[in-house]
C-alpha cells in the first residue's frame, strides 16, 4: 500500500536533524553549502512524497480517504497504550501540503539569508529541520499523544530559533518568553488530554486514538466535554497566540526573519486552528465552547489590530497583523465553519509567508533596520520585493479577486449567517478587516514609498536580494493571487473545493460515524443545508459592505501616510493617553508582569529564605543543638575528677538512705 | 536460572570490593600511580557494569517474582539469611548503578586531586552498598547495606566536598541516620511478632510480605519505615540536608547522591513500606500525596530563586521526586510504572546535570549564575549537552522525561484527578526554573573576562555524557524496552497489594479475615515461592 509510505515525510526531516546536528560542524568546514543541500533536500523530498500521498488520496471515492499506519508502539502500561501511528485523511494531507510546501520555500529563501550571518550555520538548518519535523507530526499523528509530541516539538523549536542570535540578552528573553507562555498552554492542553483519557477510560475506552476518542465521545457528560473543549481551547490560545496568552508572539520576532515566515506565520501558529479543527465533533458537542472560541477569536483580531496600528517596527506589525489574522480563523471555527477557518489557514500561510519573507528582504537590505521610520523610498531600488509585498498585502486586506478575500469572505459571512454566528462577530471581523487595511497599507507606504530616510551610509548598501530569496518570494506571491480559487464559494460562481474536500473529516462525515457509533445527531450542519437556501443576495451586500470599508481603510492610510503626512503626528499628540496605550500594547506585558511574574518570585523568595532556611533548617538545626546540648550538660558528671564521683557517690548515699529510712 | 549458575548478584555486589581491595596494594604516595588507580578502577567499574548487562540478557521478563535468588544461611540462631534476589522492579535500579559508577569515575579524573586512591576506594564501597541494598531480601542484611551507603557518601562529601563540608556530611549522616534508627527498631519488631506468632521469627522478607500484621501495628511499622525511606527521597519537609549536600559534595559524590541515593527512598516504599503494610499505607496515603504535592511545587519555586546552580538542581530533585512519589501512590499499573521510569529518568538527567555543573566548575571555580553569560558562544559542545539535559529535565516529548511523567499524570488522573492537575502544574514550572538557568548561563554576551577563554569539552569529558545522551533519546522514543521487563512484577504488586487490602479493611470492619480472602493470599504466596524454586 502506497498510503505505508508515510512514515517518510517526517523521516526526511529527522535524517536532515542527524545529519546536520551530528557532523554539521564538519560538514560546515569542509563544504558550506552541503549543509542546506541536506536541509532543503530533506524537506523537498518529504514535500514530494507528501504530494505523490496526496494524488493518491484525490483518487479514491471521498468516503475512501482515511488511512491508518501505525508503526510501533510508542508508551504503553497496562490498558494505556499510545502508537507512533499517522493518519492520512483529507485535513491531514490538505494541512501537510501547504507545511511542506512553505516550509521548502522558507528553507531555500534561508539560504540567501543565513549565509553571511555570523549564527553556526548548520545549527540554524539542524533547527529547521527538527522544526519540520516536529509540525509534521503534529499534523499527521494518529493520536492525542503523538500530536503531543509535535506539538512540544515546534515549541522547543520555537525557542531555539528565536533565541538563535542568543548573544543578545533579549533574544534569548524572547525565546524563553515563548516556550514558558507556550507551557503554560500545555499545561490546560494536558489536564484536558489527561482527563478525556481517563473519563473516557471509565467508560471503558482506553485510548487516545482521534478515531476511538471521536467516536466515543458521545458517552461522555456534555457539561465535561465543555470543560475539555475549553482546557484544550486554552491550549490553543498559547500556541495560537490568542488572548490571554498571545503575548509571546511579538516578542517572538526576535528570531531570525525566514524563521518568522515559517514558524511564527505560516505553520506553527496554525497548529491550534488545526487541532480545534482536528476535534470538530468534541467542539460541536459544546456550543458554549464553541462560543467561547468565536468570541476569543473576534476579540483577538481586534485587539491585535488596533496594536498594529501604532508599531513602528516592520516585524512587529506583521506580527501583530498574524495574532489578528490567527483570531479570524478561530471566529471561524467558533461559528462552526471548520472548513473556512482551515482555508484562511491555506491562504494566511501564502501570503503572510510571503510578507515576512518581503519584510526580510527589506531588513536585509537596510543592513538589520527593522524601523519604519527610518525607511521610505525602497521601491525603485528594491522592485521584486515590492511587487510581490503589494501582492501580499492586497491579499492579506481582503482585495477582490485574491486569496485572502475568499477566506477572509467565508469566515465573515459564517460568522454572520452560522447558527453561532451573531452581526456583532461580523461587525467585529469587518472592524479588524478595515483595520488591517489601514495598518498593511501603512506600512507599504511607509516602507517604500515618498523618500528615504535612512542613513547614508545604510543607503548605499540597499540592494535587492539574491536569486535563492527572490524566486520564493515569486512562487508564493503567484499562490497568494490563486490560492483562493479553490475555495471560491458557490455564491461567486465557485464550488467550494475545499470545503468538499474536507467534508469526510469535517461536518457531515462526521455526522454519519457518530450515529453509526449510537450517538445523538449533532447540532452543526450550517454548512451544506442552511447556508445555501440563505439569501445569496444577502452574501452580497455584506460582501459589498466588506469590501468597501476595507477600501476606506486603504485610503485613509493613503491620506494619512501619503498626503498630509502630519497627520499621524497631530493624531498622537492630540490623544496622547491612547496612543501610548496602543504603542505599549495596552500594558498588558507589564500587567502579566505586576500580577503574575513579580508575586510568584517574592513567594519563591520567601519559601527559600524564610521557610527553608529559617523554619525547616531551623527546626532541623535546633534539634540537633539540643541534643548536643544535652551532650555538653551531662558531659559535666564525666569529668575524670575522683573527688568529684567520691562526691556523688557521697550525695547519692545520704539520698537513699534518706528515702529509706524517711519515705518508706 | 539452576542451582549451579554462576551466582550474578553475589559477583555484583562483592566484585567492587574486591577492586577496592586491590586498589590498597597500589602505592599512592605522591600521587605518583594515580593514572594507574584511576585506570583500575575505571577498568573495574565498567567490567562490573558489562556483568549487570548479563542479568538483562538472563532476566525473564515473564517471571514477577524474584530471580537470580541466592540464599545461604548467616546467622541461624536468629534466622539471619544472606538473601538477594533481582525482580523487574529492582533489575533497572542495579543497572542504573552500574551505569553511574564508571561515569562517576571518569568524571572525576582531574577533579579529585587528592588523595585519588581513598576517593577511589569510597566509590568503589559505594557500588557494593548501593548495589546490595537493591537486591537484599533479608530484612537485617538490607539494613547493614542501607546505614553502610552512608559511611563511604560521608567521606565523600566530608573529605573531597567544598568549603562547607563537614557541616554538610555531618548533616547528611546523622539526619539519614536517625530516621533509619526508627526502621531498625520496626525491622526488629516485625522479627519478634513472627517469632511470637509462628514460633520461627524471620527476617525473610518475602515471608514477612505474608505474614498477617494487626492494623494497630502496622500503623506505627509503616510510619517508621516510612520516616526513613521519606528522608532519603527527600519528601517535603525532610529535604533540607538534600540542598546542603549536593552543593558541598564533589561532582561525583552529587551525582550518586540525586542519581541513586534518592532512589532508594522511593524503592523502599515500593519494596518496603507499602507491601509490608498495605492497610496503613493506605492510611498514610493522603499525607504522602499531598506533601508529594507540595514537594513539587515547592521544589520548583524555591529552585527558581536560587543563585547557585547546584543548588537550583538540587531543588529541581525535590520537585521530581515528588512525582514519582505520587505515581507509586496512584497504585495502578500506569503510576507505579511510570514512577518506576520516573526514578530512572531522574538518575538519568540529574545525574547529566550535575556532571555538566561539575565540568563548569572545574574550569572557572564558581557556581553562581551571575558569574556566567554566554557560553553557549564559547562552549558549544557543553551547550548542547546542558540543553539536551535540560529538555529531558523539562519532560520534552522525545525524551525519557515526558515517558515517565505522563505515565505518571495519567496514573494520578486515574486515582485522584484533583491531585493530577497540581501535579501538571510542576510541568510549567520546571520549564520556569530549568529555562531560566540555561538562558543566564549560557545566552546572553560574554561578561566576565575570566568566562572568554574557557575551553570546551574535552575527549574524556564527552565520552562521560554522550552514554548518557543517547539514553535520554532511547528512554524516551523506546520506552517499552524497559517498561515491558517490568510489567509483571509491577502487576504482581498490584494485585498483591490489593487483596492484602482488602483482607485488612474487611477485618478492620469487624469481620474476621474472610477465609476465602486468606486463602487468596496464601496461594498466591504458594505460587510465588514456587516460581522462585522452579527458578533456582
Amino acid at each position: 500500500m502506497m498510503f505505508d509510505l508515510v512514515w517518510l515525510i517526517p523521516t526526511f526531516p529527522l535524517a536532515g536533524v542527524l545529519l546536520n546536528g551530528l557532523l554539521g560542524r564538519r560538514i560546515e568546514d569542509k563544504n558550506k553549502s552541503l549543509v542546506h543541500w541536506i536541509a532543503c533536500g530533506a524537506v523537498g523530498l518529504s514535500f514530494l512524497v507528501t504530494l505523490a500521498l496526496f494524488v493518491k488520496l484525490l483518487g479514491l471515492p471521498s468516503d475512501k480517504r482515511l488511512y491508518d499506519f501505525t508503526w510501533f508502539t510508542w508508551i504503553a502500561a497496562g490498558d494505556f497504550k499510545v502508537s507512533v501511528g499517522y493518519q492520512i485523511d483529507p485535513l491531514s494531507m490538505f494541512m501537510c501540503m501547504f507545511v511542506t510546501g512553505v516550509g521548502f520555500l522558507i528553507h531555500v529563501y534561508s539560504i540567501g539569508y543565513m549565509w553571511h550571518d555570523e549564527g553556526r550555520y548548520y545549527r540554524y538548518f539542524t533547527y529547521l529541520n527538527l522544526f519540520m519535523f516536529s509540525m509534521i507530526t503534529l499534523i499527521l499523528a494518529d493520536n492525542f499523544l503523538l500530536m503531543f509530541l509535535g506539538w512540544e516539538g515546534v515549541g522547543v523549536c520555537s525557542y531555539l530559533l528565536i533565541s538563535f542570535w542568543f548573544t543578545d540578552v533579549a533574544n534569548a528573553i524572547a525565546g524563553k518568553k515563548a516556550f514558558i507562555t507556550n507551557r503554560v498552554g500545555d499545561f490546560f492542553f494536558a489536564v484536558g488530554m489527561l482527563l478525556l483519557l481517563t473519563q473516557l477510560g471509565g467508560h471503558g475506552v482506553w485510548s487516545l486514538k482521534f478515531a476511538d476518542v471521536f467516536a466515543n465521545a458521545y458517552m461522555l457528560s456534555p457539561k465535561l466535554i465543555t470543560v475539555i473543549c475549553l482546557l484544550f481551547f486554552l491550549g490553543c490560545t498559547a500556541k495560537s497566540a490568542q488572548i490571554p496568552l498571545y503575548i509571546w508572539l511579538p516578542d517572538a520576532m526576535a528570531g531570525p526573519t525566514p524563521v518568522s515566515a515559517l514558524i511564527h506565520a505560516a505553520t506553527m501558529v496554525t497548529a491550534g486552528v488545526y487541532f480545534v479543527a482536528r476535534c470538530n465533533v468534541l467542539y460541536s458537542m459544546s456550543t458554549f465552547a464553541m462560543g467561547v472560541v468565536a468570541v476569543v477569536g473576534a476579540l483577538t483580531a481586534l485587539l491585535a489590530a488596533t496594536i498594529a496600528l501604532t508599531q513602528n517596527d516592520i516585524k512587529k506589525v506583521l506580527a501583530y497583523s498574524t495574532v489578528s489574522q490567527l483570531g479570524y480563523m478561530f471566529l471561524g471555527l467558533g461559528v462552526g465553519a471548520f472548513a473556512a477557518g482551515l482555508f484562511h489557514v491555506l491562504t494566511h500561510s501564502f501570503f503572510k509567508a510571503l510578507l515576512f519573507m518581503c519584510s526580510g528582504c527589506v531588513i536585509h537590505a537596510m543592513s538589520g533596520e527593522q524601523d519604519m521610520r527610518k525607511m521610505g523610498g525602497l521601491r525603485h531600488k528594491m522592485p521584486i520585493t515590492f511587487y510581490t509585498m503589494v501582492i501580499g498585502t492586497l491579499a492579506i486586506v481582503g482585495f477582490p479577486g485574491l486569496s485572502g478575500f475568499f477566506s477572509k469572505d467565508e469566515i465573515l459571512w459564517k460568522a454572520f449567517s452560522g447558527e453561532q454566528g451573531s452581526s456583532i462577530l461580523w461587525l467585529m471581523g469587518v472592524l479588524a478587516a478595515a483595520m488591517t487595511a489601514f495598518y498593511m497599507f501603512r506600512l507599504i507606504f511607509m516602507t517604500f514609498f515618498n523618500e528615504c530616510r535612512a542613513s547614508e551610509e545604510v543607503q548605499k548598501h540597499i540592494h535587492e536580494a539574491p536569486k535563492t530569496m527572490t524566486v520564493p518570494l515569486i512562487v508564493l506571491s503567484v499562490l497568494s493571487i490563486i490560492g483562493g480559487y479553490i475555495g471560491v464559494p458557490e455564491s461567486l460562481g465557485g464550488s467550494n473545493l475545499v470545503e468538499h474536500f474536507l467534508d469526510p473529516v469535517i461536518g457531515l462525515g462526521h455526522d454519519k460515524l457518530f450515529q453509526s457509533a449510537g450517538g445523538p445527531p449533532l447540532m452543526h450542519n450550517i454548512s451544506e443545508v442552511a447556508v445555501h437556501h440563505h439569501a445569496v443576495e444577502a452574501e452580497y451586500w455584506l460582501m459589498l459592505i466588506a469590501v468597501g470599508i476595507v477600501f476606506g481603510g486603504i485610503l485613509l492610510a493613503y491620506l494619512m501616510y501619503m498626503k498630509k503626512r502630519s497627520l499621524p503626528e497631530t493624531l498622537a499628540s492630540g490623544n496622547p493617553s491612547f496612543y501610548r496605550l496602543l504603542l505599549n500594547k495596552w500594558y498588558v506585558d507589564e500587567i502579566y508582569e505586576k500580577m503574575v511574574i513579580n508575586p510568584l518570585r517574592s513567594i519563591s523568595v520567601f519559601l527559600w529564605k524564610g521557610i527553608d532556611v529559617v523554619v525547616i533548617d531551623g527546626l532541623v538545626n535546633s534539634t540537633a543543638k539540643f541534643f548536643m546540648n544535652c551532650g555538653v550538660i551531662s558531659k559535666a558528671s564525666q569529668s575524670g575528677y575522683v573527688q568529684r564521683y567520691a562526691v556523688s557517690f557521697l550525695v547519692g548515699v545520704f539520698v537513699l538512705v534518706a528515702y529509706y529510712i524517711y519515705i518508706r | 536460572m539452576n542451582q549451579f549458575s554462576f551466582p550474578i548478584l553475589s559477583t555484583l555486589i562483592f566484585f567492587p570490593l574486591l577492586c577496592a581491595v586491590l586498589l590498597i596494594f597500589i602505592r599512592s604516595e605522591g600521587g605518583e600511580n594515580d593514572e594507574l588507580l584511576r585506570k583500575t578502577a575505571l577498568v573495574g567499574s565498567i567490567i562490573e557494569f558489562l556483568i549487570s548487562l548479563l542479568l538483562l540478557v538472563r532476566f525473564n521478563a515473564e517471571n514477577p517474582g524474584m530471580q537470580f535468588v541466592e540464599l545461604v544461611p548467616w546467622v541461624k540462631s536468629f534466622s539471619m539469611n544472606y538473601y538477594v534476589g533481582l525482580d523487574g522492579i529492582s533489575l533497572w535500579l542495579v543497572l542504573l548503578t552500574t551505569f553511574f559508577v564508571p561515569l562517576c569515575i571518569l568524571c572525576s579524573w582531574t577533579y579529585i586531586k587528592e588523595k585519588t586512591k581513598y576517593f577511589l576506594i569510597s566509590m568503589l564501597f559505594l557500588e557494593t552498598a548501593m548495589i546490595g541494598t537493591f537486591v537484599s531480601l533479608d530484612l537485617i542484611l538490607f539494613y547493614i547495606f542501607w546505614e553502610f551507603m552512608l559511611i563511604p557518601m560521608f567521606l565523600l562529601i566530608g573529605v573531597w566536598g567544598g568549603e562547607r563540608r563537614i557541616y554538610s556530611a555531618v548533616k547528611f549522616f546523622i539526619y539519614t541516620a536517625a530516621g533509619s534508627i526508627f526502621m531498625l527498631v520496626a525491622i526488629i519488631y516485625l522479627y519478634y511478632y513472627s517469632y511470637k506468632t509462628t514460633g520461627a521469627g524471620t527476617f525473610n522478607l518475602l515471608d514477612l510480605y505474608n505474614m498477617h500484621i494487626p492494623i494497630s501495628a502496622q500503623f506505627w511499622l509503616c510510619a517508621a519505615f516510612s520516616l526513613a525511606f521519606a528522608i532519603k527521597v527527600p519528601l517535603f519537609p525532610l529535604h533540607t540536608w538534600l540542598p546542603d549536600a549536593h552543593v558541598e559534595a564533589p561532582t561525583a559524590g552529587s551525582v550518586i547522591l540525586a542519581a541513586i541515593l534518592l532512589k532508594m527512598g522511593t524503592y523502599g516504599y515500593l519494596r518496603f513500606s507499602m507491601p509490608l503494610f498495605p492497610y496503613a499505607s493506605h492510611q498514610l496515603l493522603p499525607v504522602i500525596a499531598g506533601l508529594a504535592i507540595a514537594g513539587i511545587i515547592y521544589g520548583a519555586l524555591v529552585a527558581w530563586v536560587q543563585p547557585d546552580m547546584k543548588k537550583l538542581v538540587a531543588y529541581s530533585s525535590v520537585s521530581h521526586l515528588g512525582y514519582v512519589m505520587l505515581g507509586l501512590f496512584a497504585l495502578n499499573v500506569q503510576g507505579i510504572e511510570g514512577g518506576i521510569y520516573q526514578m530512572l529518568n531522574h538518575g538519568v538527567n540529574t545525574g547529566a546535570l550535575f556532571l555538566l555543573v561539575g565540568m563548569i566548575y572545574e574550569r572557572r571555580h564558581t557556581r553562581l549564575m551571575d558569574d556566567f553569560g554566554g557560553l553557549a558562544k564559547i562552549m558549544p559542545v557543553f551547550a548542547t549537552f546542558l540543553m539536551i539535559a535540560t529538555l529531558a529535565s523539562v519532560a520534552v516529548p522525545g525524551t525519557n522525561g515526558f515517558v515517565g511523567e505522563i505515565l505518571i499524570l495519567v496514573g494520578v488522573f486515574r486515582s485522584y484527578p484533583v491531585l493530577g492537575v497540581f501535579a501538571v502544574s510542576g510541568m510549567v514550572l520546571g520549564v520556569v526554573y530549568m529555562l531560566w538557568m540555561y538562558q543566564r548561563v549560557m545566552f546572553g554576551p560574554v561578561t566576565e573576562e575570566a568566562n572568554r577563554k574557557l575551553p570546551d569539552l574535552n575527549t574524556r569529558e564527552i565520552v562521560t555524557m554522550v552514554p548518557i545522551a543517547v539514553l535520554i533519546f532511547v528512554m524516551g522514543i523506546f520506552p517499552g524496552l524497559f517498561l515491558r521487563k517490568m510489567d509483571a512484577s509491577v502487576n504482581y504488586f498490584i494485585k498483591q497489594y490489593q487483596s492484602k487490602y482488602e483482607m485488612y479493611t474487611a477485618e478492620k470492619n469487624g469481620n474476621s479475615v474472610p477465609a476465602a480472602l486468606q486463602n487468596v493470599v496464601n496461594s498466591e504466596a504458594v505460587s510465588r515461592e514456587g516460581l522462585i524454586s522452579s527458578r533456582r
